[in-house]
């Protein structure tokens, strides 16, 4: 703890808890690290994260698989985090730093509530995200970028919104729907067919799931419904009650129903 | 050159706590007390807005009387503390009795040091699976700690709050029994019997919150609303 002396303190006085590392214990931060020269051995890598709208919410699916060049790394990650009350993330890219990434979002949220009292606006968490991704360019230049994709209810507004992220930081406020990772073409295909307005958070669970089945059949680094295992997709939706985690039985149903009628239809694709 | 009188250390020491002790007692009363459903924080405090009580943690609270711009850069500097710690270890590595002690380190230091003692005093609260495993630790001006069994009472006319309560307090208590064992100690000095549910701020550190609401943040604020109707419930 600083020492809480009078002056000192009103000058140090900030609501950001990545400010607060930067000045006191800037080696905790994920990003801002000098990287030696040289090689950088494989690490795992996040695939793919799908995101939709859908009347009073949103929701966010990501498949469970991280990807070590053509070895899977594991097939038990989880991509998608609740990052507090009412906005949740998921996270493409270096799976080390992204996770990392994630709970310093996290704390930063929580850290801001606690001292203002007060939820940070939709906006407002969006642009820190933002300039963590901006913070972590360095490491991107190495090749270990992390993008993520961001979704919230917006109190004030009283919708459902999206945003999407480049490696240099870039934010883009997304509508209906958005993919981001390894299998995000063919989940953005997918999706192009699958979304419409006016669909419910049943349906909405449904059409993500099915993206991420469409994406895992066509990008290896992207994994598909697993029943032998009982591994499937990590979905959250938001809506203004908050962020809710479905649950595995719901996801078991909908990934059965999705393979049986693939495989009743009996086709290729 | 004018000579510097010389003040023996006890003088200065003495001087030092009386001075602190005033401005103290100048202030309301914050209440702070285990129950069957966690642990109540209340305070006598009109503003909706200036608060007495705050969350550190995940299971740790943090109450305080005495001046507001001083408990407030403590409140601060506790919840770094507490996200710096439970980031960069875990967050079950964030104890009540490591901020506590944190806390008793800079309140002695500025004691002794700095040109003015700290006007306040700090209930450092953590609520546990049972009721044997809540931590109440009481920090005063001079950075003495305290370990407190069932509860905890601070500020202006600390010793008669304390009284009322330690009459009142049981072990099983609900919340809204210990809401209103807290409101009858709070306006123990006042003509009334109870103070209204809008001249109280009060929150509540739920034992177990991940049932209830599927939150790890124990620390709920109680609306005012909440808190009339708690006090209005069965008698």
């Amino acid at each position: 703890m600083q020492d809480p002396s009078a002056g000192h303190l009103a000058t140090q006085a900030t609501s950001s808890f990545i400010e607060h590392l930067q000045h006191s214990r800037p080696e905790l931060l994920p990003f801002n690290q000098a990287l030696p020269a040289g090689q950088i051995p494989p690490v795992p890598h996040a695939t793919t994260i799908v995101a939709l709208s859908y009347p009073g919410g949103v929701l966010m699916a990501g498949d469970r698989r991280a990807t070590m060049g053509n070895v899977i790394a594991s097939r038990h990650i989880e991509k998608v985090f609740p990052a507090d009350e009412y906005s949740v993330l998921g996270i493409a890219g270096t799976a080390g730093l992204a996770i990392d990434i994630t709970r310093l979002f996290q704390v930063e949220l929580e850290h801001y509530e606690k001292i203002e009292g007060t939820l940070l606006s939709l906006d407002g968490k969006a642009n820190r995200l933002g300039a963590m991704i901006r913070g972590n360019l360095p490491m991107a230049m190495q090749g270990l970028a992390v993008i993520p994709l961001f979704a919230g209810f917006d109190q004030a507004a009283g919708v459902g919104r999206l945003f999407s992220y480049d490696v240099t930081g870039g934010r883009y406020e997304e509508l209906e729907h958005h993919s981001v990772g390894s299998g995000s073409v063919f989940a953005r295909g997918a999706l192009k067919k699958l979304w419409r307005p006016n669909l419910t958070e049943d349906e909405a669970v449904a059409v993500a799931v099915e993206a991420l089945y469409d994406a895992a059949d066509d990008d290896s680094a992207t994994g598909g419904p697993d029943p032998v295992r009982q591994l499937w997709p990590v979905v959250y939706t938001v809506n203004r009650a908050g962020a809710r985690r479905v649950s595995e039985r719901e996801l078991a149903a909908i990934a059965g129903s999705i393979v049986e009628s693939r495989a009743v239809a009996g086709r290729e694709a | 050159m004018t000579q510097q009188f010389y003040v023996s250390p006890e003088q200065l020491m003495k001087d030092r706590a009386d001075f602190a002790r005033k401005g103290i007692a100048r202030g309301r009363s914050v209440v702070v007390i285990s129950c069957a459903d966690g642990i109540a924080l209340v305070a006598e405090n009109p503003s909706p807005s200036l608060h007495k009580i705050g969350e550190i943690y995940d299971k740790i609270a943090f109450a305080a009387v005495g001046k507001y711009n001083e408990f407030e850069s403590l409140r601060q500097a506790g919840v770094r503390y507490a996200d710096v710690r439970g980031y960069s270890y875990d967050r079950e590595d964030v104890t009540a009795r490591g901020l506590a002690s944190v806390y008793a380190q800079s309140l002695g230091a500025v004691f002794t040091a700095e040109q003015k003692p700290f006007e306040v005093e700090l209930a450092v609260a953590e609520v546990g699976h049972t009721q044997g495993d809540d931590h109440l630790y009481r920090l005063t001006f001079d950075g003495s700690i305290a370990d407190e069994n069932g509860f905890v009472v601070m500020g202006g006319l600390a010793e008669q709050v304390a009284e009322t309560v330690a009459h009142g307090w049981k072990a099983d208590l609900n919340l809204a029994g210990a809401l209103r064992l807290a409101v009858k100690a709070l306006a123990t000095d006042k003509e009334v019997d109870a103070l209204p549910g809008t001249a109280v701020e009060a929150a509540v550190l739920d034992r177990s919150p991940e049932s209830g609401r599927g939150s790890r943040r124990a620390f709920r604020r109680l609306r005012a609303e909440e808190i009339t109707q708690l006090l209005a419930g069965e008698a």
